[in-house]
Parts: structure tokens; C-alpha cells; sequence
């Protein structure tokens, strides 16, 4: 693990440079510039509204940037589909979970291992088996067979990680994962992601539980109305007086 | 492979069920039955599979009924070949049709396939080299292929033939990759696509095929009436049956059109005969709206609960 560190880093897998978002007259996004490296562990706060899912949206291809530029690895991804996003290796979690409800919770992973991580080779693998293990990993795999409209919230936003890392993506995104979970399962889903971190994934965490991202993140941007109001490592963001404001609304 | 020997077993029976059953109104209306399988197998694929509703059944069975002719009118093309027309025409209408709306989500494609109705349908009214709205009698070719005793019986084996066609595609699609990705698609599009799914491309090979077994259902239309309207193969019917079928067997099971189009089709050829053809309309609807209402998963589900006793896991 390397030291929490706060200066932007060299071999950036991520580069977000004045990305803007406009809905209307609304606007989202002004002019956030990010970088990302490869195997960082990076936080994203900000009060509700302040544009983090919306950025998501921009980097996956939900939506897309309506100026400034996305390169991963290198290359201008913000024209790219989403799928093909996803093929390169970008994978996210929703907030609100979307699962494939007439699936089982196994073959909601089997989507992403046929199309992402097998699409090519598919013959050879055994895409069943995988989802397996994968679910293992989570504390879902009593769950395997359940249609995934039966799962409780809890086990929803486990599905939606699982899903994500199933398509074996180089950077994940967890959109707020950890909303409504207990304290138990939430140390549960952080040792989950250090893990994956460990094997050299990047992953961006936008979580509202002040203590799990921080405790994760090893640099950390708090938007606030579109904008980044700061940037930093962990110590620094608590203390910064705008973070506070931000948050608190004082 | 247990498939693909009961498939051949009934094209075997399609073959030498003449030499048993000699009622000629057998084959008049099996193919009537047949074609609505292939139909309803059709717009499964799009409808059920991946969740976009085609309203325009009637104008990919016209554009392929309709394409059979004109290449029969001038050169005098053979049915296989006709029906190869057919399809290849109406599949092309499928995919200009999706290339057109199916890069928005939602109802686009829906509306566009209603639209395209009304529009081909006035296109053929004025095309008087195929008869315009006043149609066009079709002398059969006066050869009957193979041991068949009359045209019909011949039609009948050939509709038998697309059925499993229609068939067997429907289950490759359903049963691999391809459909669990237009499953992801119908579920929710926005997480199909960041789970890997080109989205718009299955969408685009669904219509595509699916457009092109509703023409090839379509092809042999003129021959089987000895004549064409526009009135009768843009017909209303083919789009509600179409929908109505896959909707009271089950969508989401290759066999579930299969069900609904047998139940259906049937019971609207007895309704013919015993009451009047203006009562199917009726039938359809009742039939629809009870299944809906009661059995919103259709016979499929419905054998699932009371016969395999699973609950919806
Ligand atoms: N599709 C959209 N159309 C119009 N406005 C939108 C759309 N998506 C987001 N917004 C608006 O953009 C702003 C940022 O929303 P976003 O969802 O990115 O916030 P967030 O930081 O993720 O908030 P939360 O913490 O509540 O999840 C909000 O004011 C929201 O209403
Ligand atoms: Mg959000």
C-alpha cells in the first residue's frame, strides 16, 4: 500500500480535465478536472446535489460531457458508448441499484463476464462458475439462485458491486454502495474493495459515510454545486474550512 | 438435439399428412395457424426478448407478401425464392425502421411502427403494377411439387418448414448469449449497457430478424388466397394476434408464442366456422385482457405455478 499522498499522480489511469454538464439552464458540471492513478484508492464527496453521479454518468457513458475531455489510459473515451467503456475497463455500481430483475442474482453477473470479460472467447469459459466465485467474494452466494427483484436493499447494493467487478474493470466506481448499510456490513464491503485494490484495481468511492471513505481513501476531491472546492489526502479534507461549509452549511 | 429430431419428425408429418387427413379446410386453416406461429415467434423476439413493442406487424408481413408478388408478377420466381424476397425486404424494414428510433429508449419504435403502417400501406394502394387498392388475382403455378395432391397442401408443408425455421432461431437467440443480453436490455437498458451490452446493436439484429420472419410468414400469402389487397395484408389482425399470442402463451420462453398462437389461432378458426370471423376481433380481446389481468406471465406462467409448483424465483 502506498502512503497516503496527496500530490496528483504520474501514471494517471484516469484524466478528467474541465469536464462541464449542463441540463438546461442547469448547470451540473463547471469545468472538473480530475486525474486518477492506477491503483489508487480516490474518495469523491460533496453534498447531495453536487454533481458526483452526474460525473460518474459523464465517465461511464451514461451520459456525456457536454465540454472538456476524459482519457483513460491514455485515450479520449468521452465520444465512446458506454459499453465500450465498460470493455476498456470502466465499471460502476448505481446508486439507485438497477438490477436485471428477471434474472437470478448469478446470471446478473453472467451479463457482464459474457459481454465484458469473455465477449471473444466465450466458448472457453465457464461464465457460471465465475459468477460464483464472484459472489462467494460478496456474501451473496445463498443468493445465486434468487430472482434479483426479490433481494432486499442491503443485498441489491451487494449485487450491483459484484456486477461491476464481473466485468473485471481496471477502474471501479462504487456509487454511494454503503447507503443504508449496518456498520458490520460496511466494514464487510471496505475490506471487500481493499482487497480488489490490493490486486492493483483503481477505485473511485463516492460514499456520504465520512468515516468509511476516509478511512478508505488515500486522496479525496469534495465538489460542491459542480464545482471541486478542494482537494486533498483525508486529514486535510476534514479540516479544510470549505469542506465544513459545504457540508454543514454554515 | 432432442429439438432438432422433433422438428424434422414434424416436417416429416407436414409431408405425409395427406395421405391421412384429405379434408381440404385442414390445410386452409393450419396455415392460418402456422402463419400466426411464425408471427407471433417473430415479434417475440423483438416484443418479448428485449421489451420493444412492434405495433406494425401487418406492414413487414405486407412487404414481404407484397415483394413475393412483384417478383412472381415479373419473373415468375419460385416460392422458396419468394420467400427468401420477402424476408430479405421486410428484414431491411426492420432495421432502417431501428436505425431510425431504436437509439432512444422508450416508445420511438413503437410509435415509428404504426406510422410505417399507414405509410406502406399508401404506397401500395397507388403501386398499380401490383394491383393497387383494388388487388391482384394470382394464378398458381399449375405444377404441384413433390407427391402434394393440391397447392394448399404444398403452402401448408411450407409454412411448416418457416415455422421451425422461425422456431429454432427464436430458441438460439433466447437460449444463449444473445438473449440474455436483449433480457438485460428489457430489464434495465441503462445497466445492460454499462455491464458490457451493445445495446443498440442486439436491438438492431432483433428487429432485423425479427422483421424478416414476419415477411417470410408473409411471402406466401398471395399464393395461399390467389390473391392480394392491401386491406387484407395490412389487416389490423396481423399486428394484435402478433402481440396477443406471445403476450397469453408467455414471452419468455421460445415456446410461449408457440402456445398462444395454437390457443389462439384456433379457437379463432372454430369461431369462424361455428360464429362469424367478425367475432375473433372479440375473442382477442377478451382473451387478452383476462390474461393480462389474471396471468400476466400467460399459459407459461401459469404452468409454472400450478404444474412445477415454483413460486417466480
Ligand atoms: N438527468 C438529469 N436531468 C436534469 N437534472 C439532473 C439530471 N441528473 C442530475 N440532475 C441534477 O444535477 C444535480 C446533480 O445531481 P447528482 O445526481 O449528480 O448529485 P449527487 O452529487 O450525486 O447527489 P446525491 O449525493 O444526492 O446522490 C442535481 O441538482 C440534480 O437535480
Ligand atoms: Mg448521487
Amino acid at each position: 500500500m502506498k502512503p497516503a499522498d496527496s500530490s496528483p499522480p504520474t501514471n494517471a489511469l484516469l484524466e478528467i480535465n474541465g469536464v462541464s454538464k449542463h441540463f438546461g439552464g442547469f448547470t451540473a458540471l463547471d469545468g472538473v478536472s480530475i486525474d486518477v492513478g492506477k491503483g489508487e484508492r480516490f474518495g469523491l464527496i460533496g453534498p447531495n446535489g453536487s454533481g458526483k453521479t452526474t460525473l460518474i454518468n459523464c465517465i461511464s457513458g451514461a451520459l456525456t460531457n457536454d465540454g472538456g475531455s476524459i482519457r483513460f489510459d491514455g485515450e479520449e473515451i468521452s465520444r465512446l458508448p458506454a459499453y465500450l467503456r465498460t470493455r476498456r475497463g470502466i465499471a460502476r455500481s448505481f446508486q439507485i441499484p438497477r438490477p436485471f430483475g428477471s434474472m437470478s442474482v448469478l446470471e446478473n453477473l453472467v451479463v457482464p463476464l459474457e459481454y465484458v470479460a469473455h465477449s471473444g472467447s466465450l466458448h472457453l469459459a465457464d461464465t457460471r462458475g465465475e459468477a460464483m466465485e464472484i459472489l462467494k467474494g460478496m456474501g451473496l452466494a445463498d443468493k445465486a439462485d434468487t430472482r434479483s427483484n426479490r433481494l432486499s436493499q442491503v443485498e441489491l447494493r451487494k449485487m450491483e458491486l459484484a456486477r461491476a467487478m464481473a466485468a473485471r474493470p481496471r477502474l471501479l466506481i462504487s456509487d454511494e454502495a454503503m447507503a443504508g448499510l449496518s456498520s458490520n456490513e460496511i466494514s464487510e464491503v471496505l475490506e471487500i474493495l481493499f482487497k480488489l485494490n490490493a490486486t492493483g484495481i483503481s477505485i473511485i468511492m463516492i460514499e456520504h459515510i465520512m468515516q468509511a471513505v476516509m478511512k478508505f481513501s488515500q486522496r479525496l476531491i469534495c465538489l460542491d454545486a459542480g464545482r471541486i472546492i478542494c482537494e486533498g489526502t483525508p486529514e486535510s479534507i476534514v479540516e479544510n474550512p470549505d469542506v465544513q461549509r459545504a457540508y454543514l452549511g454554515a | 438435439m432432442r429439438f432438432f429430431l422433433g422438428a424434422l419428425l414434424l416436417l416429416a408429418i407436414a409431408a405425409i399428412a395427406p395421405m391421412f387427413v384429405r379434408l381440404e379446410y385442414f390445410y386452409f386453416a393450419g396455415f392460418v395457424v402456422l402463419q400466426f406461429i411464425v408471427l407471433a415467434t417473430a415479434w417475440n423476439i423483438l416484443g418479448g426478448f428485449a421489451g420493444y413493442v412492434n405495433f406494425g406487424t401487418g406492414a413487414f408481413f405486407a412487404v414481404g407478401a407484397y415483394s413475393a408478388v412483384a417478383l412472381y408478377k415479373a419473373v415468375a420466381l419460385p416460392l422458396g425464392l419468394q420467400i427468401l424476397a420477402g424476408a430479405a425486404t421486410a428484414g431491411l424494414l426492420g432495421l432502417g425502421v431501428g436505425l431510425l428510433t431504436l437509439r432512444l429508449r422508450g416508445i420511438f419504435f413503437s410509435i415509428a411502427t404504426i406510422a410505417i403502417t399507414i405509410i406502406l400501406e399508401t404506397v401500395v394502394m397507388n403501386w398499380t403494377y401490383v394491383g393497387g387498392a383494388k388487388g391482384l388475382p394470382i394464378l398458381r403455378p399449375t405444377e404441384i411439387p413433390l407427391h402434394f395432391t393440391n397447392y394448399t397442401q404444398w403452402l401448408f408443408f411450407v409454412m411448416t418448414g418457416i415455422v421451425l425455421i422461425a422456431v429454432a432461431i427464436a430458441r438460439y437467440i433466447q437460449t444463449g448469449w444473445i438473449g440474455r443480453g436483449l433480457r438485460a436490455i428489457r430489464d434495465n437498458e441503462g445497466a445492460a449497457e454499462c455491464s458490457g451490452v451493445p445495446t443498440l446493436k442486439l436491438k438492431l439484429a432483433a428487429a432485423t430478424v425479427s422483421g424478416a420472419l414476419m415477411g417470410a410468414a408473409g411471402a406466401p400469402f398471395a399464393q395461399y388466397l390467389s390473391f392480394i389487397e392491401p386491406s387484407s395484408a395490412f389487416s389490423l389482425n396481423y399486428a394484435v394476434n402478433a402481440l396477443a399470442m406471445p403476450i397469453i402463451g408467455g414471452t419468455a420462453h421460445w415456446i410461449g408464442p408457440v402456445i398462444g398462437a395454437i390457443l389462439l389461432g384456433s379457437v379463432q378458426q372454430i369461431v369462424t366456422v361455428t360464429i362469424s370471423s367478425e367475432m375473433n376481433v372479440l375473442v382477442v380481446g377478451v382473451m387478452l385482457v383476462v390474461f393480462v389481468v389474471a396471468a400476466p406471465e400467460g399459459v407459461l406462467g401459469l404452468w409454472r405455478r400450478y404444474v412445477l409448483k415454483k413460486g417466480d424465483e
